[in-house]
């Protein structure tokens, strides 16, 4: 069943770049994308021990956190634009380095808020240690941002609903 | 007529984001703040001008157009994905390599030292 959906996957995507639809093109990414799948479909998804619909379900609700990601990373990318073109020797550049506690608990959430933070500008993530994360943060507006824990919630609603 | 009108505005917002990135990267005082403008100014620019780009080719909608705007969609996932990688990989790198956190207050001291 795993290895069947990594196969489908694999091969949707081939479809969407190869484009053509005709027996010969099928034929290779059907062969290639089943080679794909017998070597390395262990890759792709490490821990196995949750159900394929706490999957789904959770591929469901990424959309909805890429969209409000995307919100975020439009306000402080316009605040970063603000700082660049701020005249004087810009007095709002105010760079430190935070640490901040996560109570997220898998390596991929954390991973996850990680890239975010740094997706988001203005916040970089340098080190992630246990469960604290070390962050360079460029003024004071993005290091109040990262210090309120809206993205973590956000998080772990996504990917934790059933751990808490 | 609407389709381009969106795709123009989507293109030049991107291009005003890149601007504010490489103003940025002259500007800002250190290797980490320069980093933000770097590695961080394109995630929105670049996300915008492709888009804008998606939005073009759909304007003459054929499923071929549709499989290229998915491409391009599957090249800003790639980017929202390898930009913050390869932005923390370097600036982690200058942590251990023992570069200066510059802070507001350095700042008078090193011009008090000169």
């Amino acid at each position: 069943m795993y290895r069947i959906s990594i196969f489908l996957l694999l091969f949707g995507i081939w479809i969407v770049f190869s484009g053509q639809f005709d027996a010969f093109h099928l034929a290779l990414g059907l062969i290639s994308t089943a080679l794909v799948t017998a070597i390395s479909s262990d890759f792709f998804f490490a821990d196995r021990s949750r159900g394929t619909g706490a999957r789904i379900q959770e591929i469901v609700r990424i959309p909805w956190y890429l969209s409000w990601m995307l919100y975020q990373i439009l306000l402080s990318n316009l605040h970063i634009l603000k700082l660049a073109l701020s005249p004087g020797d810009l007095p709002e550049v105010q760079p430190k380095l935070v640490r901040i506690k996560t109570g997220l608990k898998t390596d991929f959430a954390k991973w996850f808020l990680a890239n975010s933070i740094t997706l988001t500008p203005g916040t970089i993530t340098i080190d992630i240690e246990g469960d604290e994360l070390l962050i360079h943060s460029i003024s004071e507006v993005t290091t109040t941002g990262v210090e309120d824990d809206a993205m973590e919630r956000k998080i772990a609603s996504v990917f934790e609903r059933g751990n808490n | 007529m609407i389709i381009n009108t969106v795709c123009i505005v989507l293109v030049l917002l991107g291009i005003i984001f890149f601007v504010g990135g490489a103003v940025g990267i002259v500007r800002f005082p250190d290797f980490y703040t320069r980093m933000h403008a770097a590695g961080k100014g394109d995630t929105m620019s670049v996300f915008m001008v492709l888009v804008g780009l998606a939005v073009y080719q759909l304007s003459d909608f054929t499923l071929a157009n549709l499989l290229i705007a998915g491409k391009i969609l599957f090249i800003t996932i790639f980017i929202m994905w390898a930009s913050p990688t390869s932005t923390h990989a370097l600036i982690k790198a200058g942590l251990e390599e023992g570069q200066k956190v510059w802070t507001r207050n350095d700042k008078k001291e090193t011009e008090d030292e000169q």
